[in-house]
């Protein structure tokens, strides 16, 4: 833990506990952005934590951000929060000026096409990208492409530019397609980077929802407990049930298991800079969405699928980001094709690799 | 995040690495002159006193303890290592477990000057087995309903009753018996006591319980007017609940609690390779691999919460709830990716450790407190009322 983390962690949530209300969060739905949320965690450097102060960051590490999008995963902040930091970070690295206003970004998946090209007096960028999220909302987004020649190449493109189709997740998290017309673009806004691949920014961003999930994940837990203290049916709380009990029991292993898995891939990440604690994270916090929700809704009754009840705004989100940055199975093809292939045990692959102690 | 939910990420220390290789030489030299087979719950079900003796002699026993009682010194993560590769490996472990993981911290804890020098270099020598007496033939879970009990006649104390599920008993010279010594008070956790009882002592009848599979491990150990004399009791006389219970964190959280069926996954896995597999085969292994590797987290970190002095009972509850759940679903995969014949005596390694993995796997979620009663501690730990 860096000496920040502790008063970062604390600063978030009080900043969220405030602000971060069910109108807040359900106007955001109907598409209004919640300004003041936004301003409050830039006005304390928060929206490029994880960025060194060298290429314009506040600096910290990238366990720092990620214990902040626990927070914001955990208050379900309706902001691009994750983007912002992925974005930042991705400037930071291609040594190109950061943002201080909410950013988005498009990782160029491969059925995404955008395309670069090397023109006399700059780079013409055009295409098509799709769930991209909250295009809408931001003025810069940050693209990550190749060139015809293989070349990785980042900029900055603003929204006013392009024309966005509004779309959303299960969450009701905008979720937009891109199209960007034949833009030319200056020289100077465009950094070919040797040291950044597609899968690195893929490793780091399912990195932001494997946080934002244990977030998540933590809230349900919360309050599924505090509903099966307070329900009462039958003469006592519905809590004091042998079959509720042993649900509760299931719900708060997965919780408590996705915070370390979460913890520890963030820290193997930092050290060793491989991806399979990621997979393995990435897929324990989706075998725990699974098992939560399911328990979670369950326990609340009927109440917790209302819109009154804040509960779905937790389980909405929890299935929405379960798919981004691959999807549970993908990564454990992915996972078990490294093993199979390379005859590993899997033993050794959690033993070998370097680590420190913290 | 719930205070009691929290645990601390663990890395281990860079000395354990050597110590790690050194653990696989060792097991892959054993292996190949064919001192042991590769077993699934071999915790339970490989008895070796000689393979015992020989990691005895590495001093990869009683390693955190003191030297002044034959121990090593070394750190909780260091022992966590040795006992991973060994229990990855299948090795007989079962001769020294119990002595290894519970009698000993137990002696440290609360035993005299006097037992913990007869008991603990021979402990630490892999020369005297212990078996563990809690469970009663009329109370399985519900530990503080037992009825043994010991009456103090003039400068001993006389035992009469019965423990079972004692595994090992029948190979172990020493048994520690948690008992009354006081009539039930108030509190049904009162009144209790640990001794220390020598089974070749007159009065204590070993009798076996066979399991399904025909293998004897486990044991009823009667007691009739055993006399114990006072040098044998274990702590305060009264305190046996509180003793009891410490050591219980120690029994549910270690890697025991998931790798009973590793050595099987092992084996599918190097079954699958030898093939191309299907994107099924691929994605199950994917997620077997992301469970055991987060057990491992989680019981590293209830291990550096116990080194600390801390008593993590939820998180050690969780990790055996969850651990063994997972021991069970490595036997659903197998079954599912490899079609097979599997027996206890069957050709092929495989079909071999499947057969014991299915058969020993009705007790991974009894033993050491069964998946309800874990359920119910979690649940009353993390402040739903009770």
């Amino acid at each position: 833990m860096s000496d920040i983390q502790p008063m970062l962690i604390d600063t978030a949530t009080k900043i969220m506990k405030d602000i971060c209300t069910k109108d807040l969060i359900s106007n955001a739905e109907e598409g209004e952005f919640p300004q003041e949320l936004w301003e409050a965690l830039k006005e304390t450097g928060m929206t490029s934590i994880g960025v060194s102060e060298e290429s314009g960051g506040v600096g910290g590490d990238i366990k720092d951000a990620m214990s902040l999008l626990k927070v914001a995963g955990k208050f379900t902040a309706p902001i691009p929060l994750a983007e912002t930091l992925l974005a930042n970070w991705i400037l930071g690295v291609a040594r190109l000026p950061l943002k201080n206003s909410p950013l988005t970004l498009i990782p160029a998946l491969k059925k995404d096409r955008i395309t670069f090209k090397k023109v006399e007096d700059g780079w013409v960028v055009s295409g098509k990208a799709q769930y991209i999220p909250w295009a809408r909302d931001v003025q810069d987004m940050v693209v990550f492409g190749k060139t015809s020649d293989g070349q990785q190449v980042v900029t900055t493109l603003s929204t006013t530019d392009c024309q966005i189709n509004r779309g959303q997740n299960l969450a009701g998290e905008p979720r937009d397609e891109v199209h960007v017309p034949e833009n030319l673009i200056e020289n100077d806004r465009v950094a070919i980077v040797q040291n950044l691949t597609y899968e690195d920014i893929c490793n780091r961003g399912a990195l932001t929802r494997i946080a934002l999930m244990a977030g998540a994940l933590e809230n349900a837990l919360e309050l599924t407990l505090t509903y099966a203290n307070e329900r009462t049916q039958f003469g006592r709380p519905i809590g004091k049930f042998q079959a509720v009990k042993q649900q509760l029991a299931v719900l708060t292993g997965e919780v408590m298991a996705s915070g370390i898995a979460a913890d520890s891939a963030v820290a193997a990440y930092e050290n060793s800079g491989q991806n399979e604690e990621i997979a393995m994270a990435k897929i324990q916090v989706g075998e725990a969405t699974k098992a939560v929700t399911n328990i979670a809704h369950q326990v609340h009754g009927a109440m917790g699928f209302t819109d009154e009840h804040p509960l779905h705004y937790s389980t909405r989100r929890l299935w929405s980001w379960q798919d981004e940055y691959g999807t549970d199975s993908e990564w454990a093809d992915l996972l078990g094709d490294k093993i199979l292939e390379e005859k590993s045990d899997v033993w050794s692959m959690f033993t070998e690799s370097p680590r420190q102690l913290t | 995040m719930l205070k009691e939910l929290e645990l601390p990420i663990v890395d281990l220390p860079k000395e354990t690495e050597s110590l790690r290789e050194d653990v696989r030489s060792f097991l892959s030299a054993e292996l190949q002159n064919g001192s042991f087979e590769t077993r699934c719950d071999s915790w339970l079900s490989g008895f070796s006193a000689d393979f015992s003796r020989k990691l005895g002699e590495r001093g990869w026993l009683g390693m955190t303890w003191p030297k002044k009682y034959g121990g090593h010194e070394r750190t909780a993560f260091e022992r966590f290592v040795v006992t991973e590769e060994l229990l990855a490996a299948g090795a007989p472990v079962a001769a020294h477990w119990f002595a290894d993981r519970q009698t000993g911290p137990l002696l440290l804890n609360y035993g005299t000057a006097y037992q913990r020098q007869t008991f603990l270099p021979k402990i630490t020598r892999g020369e005297l087995f212990f078996a563990i007496g809690l469970s009663e033939p009329n109370s399985g879970s519900d530990l503080a309903s037992i009825s043994t009990r010991a009456k103090k006649s003039g400068g001993q104390w006389v035992i009469n009753g019965s423990k079972i599920w004692s595994s090992g008993a029948h190979h172990a010279h020493y048994i520690v018996v948690l008992l009354r010594t006081s009539s039930q008070g108030e509190k049904k956790h009162e009144g209790l006591s640990q001794m220390i009882v020598d089974l070749s002592a007159s009065g204590v009848t070993v009798r076996p319980i066979y399991l399904m599979t025909g293998e004897h491990h486990f044991n009823e150990v009667i007691f009739e007017d055993v006399e114990i004399s006072e040098d044998m009791i274990v702590g305060e006389v009264g305190n046996g609940w509180k003793q009891s219970m410490a050591e219980l964190a120690y029994e549910r959280s270690g890697p025991e609690r998931f790798l009973s069926t590793y050595p099987l996954l092992s084996e599918l896995i190097n079954l699958l390779s030898e093939t191309s597999s299907s994107d099924h085969a691929k994605n199950k292994i994917g997620k077997l691999a992301s469970r055991l590797w987060t057990l491992r987290c989680m019981s590293l970190g209830v291990a550096g919460m116990l080194d600390k002095g801390e008593s993590p009972d939820i998180a050690a509850s969780l990790v055996k709830d969850l651990g063994t759940q997972f021991e069970k679903d490595v036997i659903d995969v197998a079954r599912e990716l490899i079609p097979s014949r599997p027996s206890m005596h069957a050709e092929t390694k495989y079909e071999t450790l499947l057969a014991e993995a299915i058969l020993h796997a009705p007790g991974f979620t009894l033993r050491g407190g069964t998946t309800e009663i874990l359920r119910s501690i979690i649940t009353k730990g993390v402040g739903y009322n009770e």
